[in-house]
């Protein structure tokens, strides 16, 4: 990089080689003969710790314990949050799952049976027919039918109803936030930090406190599942609100609305695709979450799938993810078709014939609730009918062990032997205040001192906490998958990019595999590889990859054809085109890509602590099951330090990029 | 013309942008120089604007791209605050008029035609034409009743249930001008609404415009980049230039007698012949009495194809039918050919 045209002064004077060449030296130097003249430099004094963990810790048993507003608890508050979320948890499971219970525990009696599984299917398939025709009504049947044939009904139903209570408060949560946001502009720029924290931090990070505050149980997973799925919403609200055309805004104010009907009836509506995409976002993290929140008491098929883990019981493991699979399709599904969905003239005649589908739910609920108390198959699938695949995919597991257990595991030791450890060693072995030097400067060279100031706080800060060990584990494994997914999505974004049918067919795959909650890729990279370091990387790469191919493919698709045609012109090979022009000018886009897949990869591999590493996630992780907020807490924040460190940098160097090739008009 | 007899008027209206423009702004003085308002970091949009729209006439307001036409154009109707000047409507001073009272005179005095339609997505025809009245709480059957009404005069019947994306651009428009009508304003601004329509349909819907305009007799404040149009259209035409106004006039005036080089410049590319008025070019010789007869107000490229015919000369008559003098074919010539004038 020769000239960086948006960065101001004395730069200009100092070959940015030079100054690399210099630093890297420098570090080098301090790396090699700094062991024995500057110990603090590689192991950062006990002395100067900042005991962030202790503070936490003592704050949140503050909150709990003492936090009083007046005569008003702080735990009052959260039990009546608590009690709030459960009323309607509480009617929506007995609707879907347990029945009308009389009685506490195992000695209640059901009053009244829950809907149906037929109903729900046929409810399923009708929403599906409303949204999105015939077609998607048989592909959302399917899937529900399939966790109803593979014995999974109940806790799917028990996991839908967590989404069902989460999804609305969700969503309008991050609705009033977001138009707050938009409204006012302080509120924008608080909210937008505590957001990308949000965004960032590892999800067991916060189950400790929400456990500490909510107690063990679906709710406290409910409370989870919000934070972690609301603010996308948010996101979503504020800038589809920006984005409403000036014109509607005029329009709103000369037909004369005043402020409440200027938000309701112009603007939201206005802005109604986009918000209904952060509908479909709000779902499916949603569903991530409450997969994950299992582990403070969500239950349903998330707990079944980390039972079967902590068993090694692979064969329920697969049904159950399996299951969880069927669900996020469906409702992937039906979310998106319900937001693209175009509104055709309006029925006339009377309410029946208004409301069509809603008569219809009415009457197969009715129909099938009634049946359902003769014929007992109608209201519970029959056990019977119920296909198990657990043992077939447990012999098959075994198989693939017994056959392949010395290519497998020749494969596992050269890769660790090979790339995992010597990087480690190398990675640990760094003195921190030559890593922290370095990315200031980083920042420097990319974004001026604000970056710069910013990268070297945070990378700061993680050292200054103790933390600097485990934070080099996980910059080494997020690294080290990074490259991997990167260079296994490269190639494929650039020989799908191109090909229409191709590049259909790789994005149902990786749109599908997106909608999958990270916890179902951990289940086969176990089974074969157990646990550890390589394992993690496996299923690190497996999720983020997805992001890497579709960034890449995007970015040469959005390659100004004109350009190809010139390069064409002047007799370039195929080869040139790619190396010199297409590649060229998608760098910004491929960088978003790394970028995203950097974001994957940190958050996959929190869930990999499961599976038995030795990084930050790891520390969150013990903190949870020891319920310990402070450890968890800082660790999280340590792991979002390292996730904004990265994100701020590629943005820059990809807005530098962006700016030299003269694309900033198309930001996105 | 006194400004009793006008329904809105601008006196020294400003725009400027920029960090606490306001006060800024007042701290330089009476009409500070555009280099002085830079200096202070602030941008001028709109600057100085004087003018009066008279009861039921068709004022255009002409410009290109960053003349600041839109932004007047909002200013008028406190879309966008003015920085400084006056705003009568009715004589009463808009910018001293409180948020509700501005919301109650927009409810119902004035309407607006946007250059992209501005149509509501997620409402029918019916409903965003009903829309401006549901804000005011109208009951359903009265304001449906109403926008079934626009719907019929804008040429639209049968199509009140479909969606605005199911409408072709020209059809679009029509229900932004339905919809804009339905509060019967007295003042009708349209910000350039036929200038993202393709060049048949522009026409179209300007003839449509001219036919309702007979009928309404509105105050018309209309807003286009296309001098053609604003010839076409206008009783009289403002033209702006980086905020300020150049001339106004009728397109006669600034075709004859151009005021700056700007609106010289302007005008040398559009065919006199389509500006000028017979009663500019006529001569007050009694026409012989088989000539045929052409009224005043028409343009000379209207009147011109009564020649075709074979006539010398042609009779001018007056409202009443007065035959008032002639129009000499050689006088024609010249005019087209660029002599005269």
């Amino acid at each position: 990089m020769t000239a960086i045209p948006t960065t101001p002064g004395s730069r200009g004077l100092l070959a940015p080689r030079l100054v690399w060449g210099l630093a890297l030296s420098l570090a080098a130097a301090l790396w090699l003969w700094g062991q024995t003249l500057a110990p603090f430099a590689f192991d950062y004094p006990k002395a100067w710790q900042i005991p962030a963990a202790r503070w936490i810790g003592g704050f949140i048993t503050w909150l709990v314990k003492e936090a009083a507003i007046g005569p008003l608890a702080f735990s009052d508050v959260t039990r009546f949050l608590a009690w709030l979320i459960d009323l309607p948890y509480r009617a929506v499971l007995s609707l879907l799952a347990t029945g009308m219970l009389s009685g506490e525990g195992s000695s209640a009696v059901q009053l009244w049976p829950p809907l149906p599984w037929l109903a729900v299917i046929g409810l399923f398939a009708l929403i599906g027919l409303f949204a999105g025709g015939l077609p998607l009504a048989l592909t959302v049947s399917a899937c529900m039918g399939f966790v109803a044939v593979f014995g999974q009904w109940q806790s799917a139903m028990v996991t839908l109803a967590s989404i069902i209570v989460a999804v609305p408060i969700g969503v309008l949560g991050g609705l009033l936030l977001g138009i707050l946001a938009w409204r006012v502009p302080l509120v924008d720029r608080l909210l937008k930090p505590l957001l990308d924290l949000m965004q960032t931090m590892p999800v067991f990070a916060y189950l400790v406190p929400i456990l500490i505050l909510f107690g063990f149980g679906p709710t406290a997973a409910i409370v989870a599942t919000l934070i972690y799925a609301m603010p996308p919403m948010t996101r979503i609200t504020t800038l589809a609100l920006q984005r409403v055309p000036s014109e509607i805004h005029d329009l709103g104010r000369m037909v004369g609305c005043t402020p409440r009907q200027m938000t309701w009836r112009v603007l939201v509506p206005a802005a109604r695709e986009p918000l209904m995409v952060g509908v479909n976002q709000v779902i499916m993290l949603s569903l991530n979450m409450v997969i994950i929140a299992s582990m403070i008491g969500a239950g349903g098929l998330g707990f079944d799938v980390l039972n079967a883990l902590r068993r090694l019981d692979f064969g329920a493991g697969i049904e159950a993810g399996f299951a969880i699979v069927a669900l996020a399709i469906a409702l992937d599904r039906l979310s998106q078709a319900l937001a693209r969905r175009a509104r055709g003239a309006l029925p006339q005649g009377g309410a029946l014939q208004r409301h069509p589908y809603l008569a219809a739910a009415l009457a197969l609920v009715a129909v099938t609730w009634v049946l359902g108390l003769i014929l007992p198959a109608i209201q519970t699938y029959p056990e019977a009918a119920r296909l198990s695949t657990s043992p077939f995919w447990a012999a098959a597991v075994e198989w693939i062990n017994l056959t392949f257990f010395d290519t497998l595991e020749a494969i596992k030791n050269a890769i660790l032997i090979g790339i995992l450890v010597p990087v480690k060693r190398f990675m640990l072995s760094l003195p921190w205040v030559a890593v922290v030097a370095l990315l200031g400067l980083a920042g420097w060279r990319l974004g001026g001192w604000r970056l710069a100031a910013l990268t070297a706080a945070l990378s700061f800060l993680i050292a200054a906490t103790g933390q600097w060990e485990k934070a080099m584990i996980t910059v080494y494994l997020c690294g080290v998958s990074t490259l991997i997914a990167m260079a296994i999505g490269l190639p494929i974004g650039i020989a799908v990019a191109n090909r229409d049918r191709a590049w259909t067919i790789t994005r149902l795959v990786i749109d599908t595999l997106q909608t999958l909650p990270s916890f179902v890729y951990l289940m086969p990279v176990v089974m074969l590889f157990r646990v550890g370091d390589f394992t993690a990387m496996i299923a690190v790469v497996a999720y983020a990859v997805v992001a890497a191919i579709r960034y890449t493919a995007l970015g040469l698709q959005g390659v100004d054809p004109r350009l190809i045609e010139a390069g064409r012109a002047m007799g370039c090979t195929d080869w040139q085109i790619l190396t010199r022009i297409r590649l060229r000018l998608a760098l910004p886009e491929i960088l978003l890509g790394l970028n995203q897949t950097i974001m994957f990869a940190l958050s996959m591999l929190v869930i990999t602590a499961l599976v038995g590493t030795r990084d930050l996630g790891q520390d969150v992780y013990i903190a949870l099951t020891k319920a310990n907020p402070g450890n968890g807490l800082v660790a999280g924040l340590a792991i979002a330090c390292i996730a904004i460190i990265a994100d701020r940098l590629i943005h820059a160097a990809a807005e530098t990029q962006r700016a030299r090739l003269g694309l900033s008009g198309h930001a996105p | 013309m006194t400004e009793t007899e006008a329904k809105l008027v601008c006196r020294n209206v400003w725009k400027v942008f920029g960090a606490r423009a306001a006060d800024t702004f007042a701290s330089l003085g009476q009409d500070p120089s555009p280099d002085r308002l830079l200096a202070a970091g602030l941008v001028p949009a709109v600057r100085a604007v004087d003018l009066a729209v008279r009861d039921g006439e068709i004022f255009v307001i002409m410009g290109l791209s960053g003349s600041g036409k839109s932004t007047l154009v909002r200013c008028l109707s406190r879309l966008v605050e003015p920085t400084a000047g006056e705003i009568l409507f009715n004589g009463r001073n808009l910018l001293a008029a409180s948020e509700a009272e501005m919301i109650d005179i927009r409810r119902h005095k004035m309407g607006m035609v946007f250059q992209h339609f501005a149509l509501l997505p997620h409402l029918t025809v019916l409903e965003n034409v009903a829309f401006p009245l549901d804000v005011q709480s109208i009951p359903r059957a009265r304001r449906e009743a109403r926008a079934r009404e626009m719907i019929a005069l804008v040429g639209l019947a049968g199509r009140e249930n479909s969606y605005p994306r199911q409408l072709s651009g020209g059809q679009q428009q029509r229900v932004g001008i339905a919809r804009s009508l339905a509060v019967e304003p007295e003042l009708w601004f349209l910000d350039e609404p036929f200038s993202a329509l393709d060049p048949l349909i522009r026409r179209e819907l300007q003839d449509e415009f001219i036919r309702l305009q007979s009928a309404l007799r509105k105050t018309i404040v209309f807003i286009t980049h296309d001098f053609d149009e604003a010839i076409r259209l206008a009783d009289r035409i403002a033209i702006m230039k980086d905020g300020v106004i150049e001339q106004i006039g009728t397109p006669e005036e600034l075709v004859l007698h151009p005021a700056t080089d700007y609106v010289r410049e302007f005008t040398r590319a559009v065919p006199k012949s389509k500006a000028v008025r017979v009663a500019s070019l006529m001569v007050a010789d009694p026409p012989p009495p088989d000539a045929p007869a052409v009224p005043d107000r028409a343009t000379v490229a209207e009147a011109g194809r009564a020649f075709l015919a074979g006539a010398e000369v042609l009779a001018v008559t007056d409202r009443q039918g007065r035959r008032i003098g002639s129009l000499r074919r050689e006088d024609v010539i010249r005019l087209v050919l660029g002599g005269a004038g």
